[in-house]
């Protein structure tokens, strides 16, 4: 009885969030094999999928943590050359699914040593230090990034930050990184169907960990600090734990955005705050803390400007009536209670079928 | 040997010598009273021996153990829980996560396990959970186990300030004005709970409070305090019939 119980209050939710996600999968791939879908709508899914990954990332951190971060399109950036390396020096040698596994590791990892570094100094202050933190740490990542010559021979690594030539290597020797031009020649590993299989493993990740233990004192040290201390949660190191999940979710959605573009540019379009922002932006209008709110705010507001092209003049006053639509249905009580109950009776049918 | 020793504590805030020369032993199994006009310097007094505030000078034990300087979730692992003046309940989790939370170190588990619900997870889920609802019976809050905390009627956010405190398992609670307020009724019920749980979790307990009823009702002991000092001490009745106490009550200066 008390075991039933629990499952009820524990799952409540979780499971629609992936019944949804693989319902949208399931659509797509449909229409896509039919043929239904034109290339521009195709060539968006992928960007719409790493974008709902890092707004789910950034949840954690601003929804669950309680702390604002500004530097998240900075992690991708982190994720997304660290992998492209591995992969670029690593092509050909090893099976490509392989390889694609080791890169998201990879990409996973350093993002969130990255974080973690972030977080030492930041963290155990008491303020809204993150954001300002973040917000550099992004930028300065992103033109370091750009500025940056690498490239391997036979005497090792190689690295300027004036010109190709400046490398002084060898004729043989591969330029891995180009200065402005990026990185070229990374093996085209990711597709649709894997972003959304990371994207349910973010999904799991983050709510499984929010109704945990972990997740519990982390809630806890954003409702109150003084008060988690009390009953001994230690408050650093549950900040830290949380900060890092988030940087490395979003070096994960790195990985997927390097392994799908021809050329790896490190871009203000690509990697700049505004990206952090445009993420940060699906967030609040998801809703703070609600993690189905971000991946269903990510693809509708990634998709809406896009697809709205066409309609040039239009285009912007028609997103921003959509915005306002999309803030009034999050947040009014009325739509609030309606969208429960919507929910509710799609998990009974789900439950009636005998899928959940 | 006493369970809370207090030497000499102090603490300035700038020019303003906010606890100065603070004396205090608590023998185990007290209910002891801390009162005094406002301003004296109650919360201060509770805010050091948890951490918050450093002492500049004076020391603390408990138990025997010197815990002076300790950080506040150290001090809470020593044996020290608390709840605030202000009530500082965790407000967007539900009752029973509020005491779960409190029940952090009584089930480990990894957060792989944590990520993946896997290993351990179910296992300590159940038992903190069953746990917590236990806690929650003793102060009559386990029928709205999934309220929102921040819902509950201002009562009862008093009565989960002090459950939360409790499932920490400390040798010594420190309840900053439990009965602020409260009505008359919901008082009465506040001093059977603090009397209950002192017998049965076999608990000492130092609080700060205004309600001279509900002082003179339950605590053993007091000790006053005025301007940062010790005013006065001793056995309840005799110190309330001090007339210095009376005075320093009354804002009768000098
Ligand atoms: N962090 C602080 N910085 C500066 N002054 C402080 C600080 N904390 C407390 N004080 C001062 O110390 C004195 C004692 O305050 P405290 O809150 O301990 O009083 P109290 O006895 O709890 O009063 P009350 O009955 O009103 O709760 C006050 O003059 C207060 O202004
Ligand atoms: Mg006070």
């Amino acid at each position: 009885m008390l075991k039933k119980k629990m499952l009820s209050r524990n799952s409540k939710g979780r499971f629609t969030t992936y019944g949804i996600v693989i319902a949208a999968w399931i659509i797509m791939e449909i229409f896509m094999r039919a043929g239904l879908m034109s290339s521009h709508l195709e060539g968006l899914l992928v960007p719409m999928t790493y974008y709902a990954i890092v707004a789910v990332a950034l949840n954690l951190c601003v929804g669950i943590l309680g702390e604002l971060s500004l530097g998240h399109a900075g992690f991708m950036c982190v994720g997304a050359f660290s992998s492209a390396l591995f992969s670029l020096v690593t092509d050909g040698v090893m099976p490509d699914g392989v390889r694609f596994l080791i890169a998201l590791v990879i990409g996973v990892i350093v993002s969130a040593i990255v974080g973690f570094l972030i977080g030492i100094p930041v963290l155990r202050l008491n303020g809204d230090y993150l954001a300002i933190v973040t917000l550099a740490f992004g930028e300065i990542i992103k033109n370091i990034i750009n500025a940056m010559y690498l490239g391997v021979d036979s005497k090792g690594v190689h690295i300027s930050f004036e010109s190709q030539m400046a490398l002084n290597m060898e004729p043989e020797g591969k330029t891995l990184i180009n200065g402005a031009m990026g990185v070229t020649g990374t093996p085209h590993d990711a597709n649709f169907t894997i972003a959304v299989i990371l994207l349910l493993l973010a999904l799991v990740v983050v709510q499984n960990f929010i109704d945990s233990r972990d997740g519990r004192a982390v809630m806890s040290i954003r409702d109150n600090r003084i008060a988690a201390e009390s009953i001994g949660i230690p408050v650093t190191k549950y900040k830290m734990l949380a900060f890092t999940i988030s940087a490395a979710i979003a070096g994960m959605a790195g990985v997927i955005f390097s392994h799908n573009i021809a050329t790896l540019q490190s871009t203000s379009q690509y990697f700049g705050y505004n990206v952090s922002i445009m993420i940060l932006v699906y967030v609040v209008l998801g809703g703070i803390g609600s993690i189905r709110g971000s991946v269903i705010a990510a693809v509708i507001l990634y998709l809406l400007p896009e697809l709205l092209r066409g309609l040039n003049k239009y285009r912007m006053l028609i997103y921003s009536v959509v915005l306002i639509a999309v803030m009034i249905i999050n947040w009014a009580p009325k739509a609030i209670e309606k969208r429960t109950a919507f929910f509710d009776s799609i998990r009974k049918g789900m439950k009636r079928n005998g899928t959940a | 040997m006493a369970l809370l020793e207090v030497k000499d504590l102090g603490i300035s805030f700038g020019g303003l010598q906010a606890v100065d020369n603070f004396n205090l032993s608590i023998e185990k199994g007290e209910l002891y009273g801390l009162i005094g006009p406002n301003g004296a310097g109650k919360t201060t007094v509770f805010n050091l021996l948890t951490g918050v505030y450093k002492p500049t000078a004076g020391k603390v034990f408990l138990d025997g153990t010197d815990i002076t300087g300790h950080r506040t979730e150290e001090i809470n692992k020593d044996g020290i829980a608390r709840t605030f003046q202000n009530i500082r309940l965790f407000q967007q989790l539900s009752v029973i996560d509020n005491v779960e939370s409190a029940l952090h170190s009584f089930e480990k588990y990894s957060t792989f396990e944590a990520m993946f619900h896997c290993g351990r997870y179910a296992g300590a889920e159940k038992k903190l959970r069953e746990k917590a609802l236990e806690i929650l019976k003793v102060f009559d809050l386990d029928m709205m186990s999934e309220i929102l905390s921040s819902n509950l009627p201002y009562g009862q956010q008093r009565k989960l300030e002090i459950a939360r405190a409790m499932a920490t398992e400390p040798k010594l609670l420190l309840l900053d004005e439990p009965a602020a307020g409260m009505n008359p009724n919901e008082t009465a019920e506040l001093m059977d709970t603090i009397s209950l749980i002192r017998d049965k979790f076999d608990i000492t307990i130092l609080l700060i409070e205004h309600d001279m009823k509900l002082v003179s009702g339950i605590c053993e002991k007091v000790t006053v305090l005025n301007f940062g000092k010790v005013l006065a001490e001793g056995e309840t009745k005799k110190v309330l019939a001090d007339p210095e106490v009376i005075r320093a009550y009354l804002g009768d200066d000098e």
